[in-house]
């Protein structure tokens, strides 16, 4: 379950807020503050048994068929960057939180809020850029709402999509259900989406154009998911980054992960810009990579079934799942000592110097 | 990555942790200056390749921690003026003032942007006439020039809008603020290469000849760590004072000419309180009179409000190496990074920072079997 708006619970607080009596960015930013208001207000006042699991959807039986269901709103600026669009990010965002929860994405929505004097054009193009990526998928996009707000009460073109899939009898694939001696995999080089996005916005020139990994991640789950019974958790590593979901994998199955800093692949051109802006990779958002939790005796043949995939090319096995340090993540550094690798805690600011 | 990939190879590391074993014989206490340098010796566990004999002090190099409480007050004062837009680089928005931050004050509807360059503030100014653009210019040496050169640019364009912030610090006379302290030992520097690389090594002959201490300019990644800690050992074994410069495919004893020509035109040195430390002398740039036009202290009315640190924090014993951040009481409690009591615990070159980012829970004496 995301968050980026205020919710009035209308009960009493029971935020600790850490000294924050507004909203400030960070909530939304995926990482420490995220968590809290995700799990001390909206888990504890909704309070059901689906909103435990915290999956990157719900997961609901009905007649005996297990459903996906999922939503998620997107607000990025540039709205039109290297490698992507809001609209493709909508859609493809949307059928990969399903995809995460093993269904095979079928239906979206789509809600637009557009802001005044938005050109036409524009939403145009965004329209059949989701259009493109809902093709791409198989998905169809099957309802939606037009809300317009005044000039400046808005920032362009905000777009809430929500998606059902449909998850075989067998699969069940969760947070929870990672267990020691699971080897984590990735699809291939991080960070590329938060670099592309922050390029753009800033207008940096780097070497090389450095592109968003925005795409669908459900043909590379199907593949997965047909080579293996025993693949335990998947993860899109979005916002705060794989660092970020680790965390919190480590803490809801309250299990250790281990990593290998030199396993996981990064682009040397993402390396450059990470090193000018002070940032680490580890923390930057991505929006087409999948961290797949597997039993040992099947990941040679996941990691096989991954490389084939044109989403999948550069995949590496990362690390592993242990029963020691349980809830948190441990890295074996670039000089090979060992550190603890925390969730990200507010937002990842650039340093001074 | 070329130039970074090399620079983190673990048998090179390896073999110069070595050379440092088999030289060092003393028990001594050396000091990194720069918050960047803290942060790589944490974050890659380098002390686990450096003898027990060998303490690692960590200084006041973190441009963040130091700036006064009363320059971020001002900040968020002026941030909340409606006609101000309030221009900062991206560290400073979540150090606490006495109230709050940067980024409450833009939660509670002030205009503060997010910079990368001081240039790009000079553009703010140029984009909104109506509007009055304070940059907030903080840091060392590093920031000086590039912060001089938007002052410059904005007079260049004839702009009237435009103003800066200034609490711009200079790292030796801290540096001398620390060796004229009986209560801190120190055997031997690794001065900041990046602030070298602006002002050259000069003032650094000079303290090292005043206070009898070896003083090595030192890089910023593992390997340049790792060698600069070699040649200080050396120099201290053999109780040499020499300034020596490991970061000499980047500093030059004379520094950047050119940079300093500009921080001199536009800057003047003055008296300046650090946070945490205390007033010291000249260890500080503000405007100088001919460029007072573009000054927020001078251009703005401030309420005379009373400035307020959190009492139970020791950022000032940290940043003079008197204290680890683990010997805190609000460590890691009171103190995390969401709500920091200090400055050091935000910014990404404060200690408490890397402490708790990479080390917090160090007792668990954690082992990864890979």
């Amino acid at each position: 379950m995301d968050i980026e708006n205020k919710n009035n619970a209308g009960q009493n607080c029971p935020l600790p807020i850490s000294n924050y009596k507004q909203i400030v960015m960070a909530h939304g930013g995926g990482g420490t503050l995220t968590q809290q208001l995700i799990i001390d207000l909206f888990v504890k006042v909704f309070d059901n048994s689906v909103l435990d699991l915290q999956h990157d959807g719900a997961v609901i039986e009905i007649d005996g068929i297990k459903l996906a269901f999922t939503t998620d709103s997107y607000v990025i600026n540039p709205i039109f960057f290297p490698g992507g669009d809001i609209g493709s990010l909508s859609v493809n965002g949307t059928l990969n939180d399903l995809a995460m929860c093993g269904a095979k994405p079928l239906f979206i929505s789509s809600a637009f809020i557009i802001e005044e004097g938005f050109p036409i054009e524009e939403l145009w193009k965004i329209t059949l850029s989701m259009k493109k990526a809902a093709d791409n998928a198989r998905v169809k996009i099957v309802t939606g709402d037009t809300k317009v707000v005044e000039k400046g009460k808005g920032d362009k073109i905000f777009i809430n999509t929500s998606g059902i899939g449909i998850i075989e009898k067998e699969v069940n694939i969760s947070p929870l259900n990672c267990k020691p001696g699971d080897v984590i995999i990735i699809n291939g080089c991080i960070a590329e989406h938060g670099i592309s996005i922050i390029s753009k916005r800033e207008g940096f020139e780097f070497e090389s154009k450095i592109v968003s990994d925005c795409c669908p991640l459900n043909g590379l789950v199907q593949e997965i998911l047909m080579v293996s019974k025993n693949v335990h958790t998947m993860r899109d590593a979005t916002r705060g980054g794989v660092a970020s979901v680790l965390n919190e994998i480590a803490m809801s199955s309250n299990m250790g992960i281990e990593i290998e800093e030199d396993k996981i692949p990064v682009k040397d051109n993402v390396k450059s810009a990470c090193e000018i802006l002070g940032f680490d990779p580890l923390y930057v958002a991505n929006e087409g990579k999948v961290l797949v939790f597997v039993a040992p005796e099947d990941s040679d043949k996941v990691l096989q079934a991954m490389i084939n995939h044109p989403y999948g090319k550069d995949s590496s096995i990362i690390g592993k799942v242990v029963e020691d340090n349980p809830g948190m993540v441990i890295m074996k550094t670039l000089v090979g000592t060992t550190r603890v690798v925390d969730m990200l805690s507010g937002e990842q600011l650039p340093r001074i110097c | 990555m070329k130039f970074i990939d090399e620079y983190r190879d673990k048998n090179l590391i390896g073999i110069v942790s070595e050379k440092i074993h088999s030289i060092s014989t003393k028990q001594i206490s050396i000091m990194e200056i720069c918050g960047g340098q803290t942060h790589t010796i944490l974050k890659y566990k380098l002390e686990e390749f450096i003898p027990s004999n060998i303490n690692l002090i960590h200084g006041p190099g973190c441009p963040v921690c130091v700036t006064p409480v009363e320059y971020i007050d001002r900040a968020i004062e002026l941030s909340m003026k409606q006609d101000v837009i309030l221009v900062s680089f991206g560290d400073m928005l979540r150090v606490p003032g006495t109230e709050k931050d940067l980024l409450s004050a833009r939660a509670n509807g002030a205009d503060v942007r997010m910079v990368y360059s001081p240039l790009d503030s000079v553009k703010i100014a140029v984009d909104n006439p109506e509007k009055l653009i304070v940059f907030f210019a903080v840091g060392f040496e590093t920031t000086a020039p590039a912060n001089a050169r938007a002052v410059l640019q904005a007079e260049r364009l004839g702009l009237d809008n435009y103003f800066i912030l200034c609490s711009h610090m200079l790292v030796p006379p801290a540096i001398e603020f620390l060796l004229s302290n009986n209560n801190i030992r120190l055997d031997g520097l690794l001065a900041a290469g990046h602030v070298c690389t602006v002002m050259g090594l000069n003032e650094y002959e000079i303290l090292s000849g005043k206070y009898h201490i070896p003083i090595v300019a030192m890089g910023f990644e593992p390997l340049d760590i790792m060698n600069a800690i070699f040649i200080l050992i050396k120099l201290i074994e053999e109780n040499k004072c020499n300034v020596e410069n490991q970061y000499s495919r980047t500093v030059l004893k004379e520094g950047n000419i050119k940079a300093q020509k500009i921080i001199n035109k536009v800057f003047v040195k003055e008296d300046r309180e650090w946070r945490g430390i205390g007033t010291i002398k000249d260890s500080g740039l503000k405007l100088r009179d001919e460029y007072s036009k573009y000054d927020a202290l001078l251009n703005f009315v401030f309420e005379n409000k009373l400035t307020k640190v959190n009492g139970v924090c020791i950022a000032g014993e940290i940043l003079q190496g008197l204290k680890k951040p683990s010997q805190c009481i609000s460590f890691g409690k009171e103190c995390i990074p969401e709500h920091p009591l200090g400055a050091p615990m935000v910014s990404s070159e404060g200690a408490c920072a890397a402490y708790f980012r990479y080390r917090r829970i160090d007792n668990c004496n954690i082992k990864c079997k890979m």
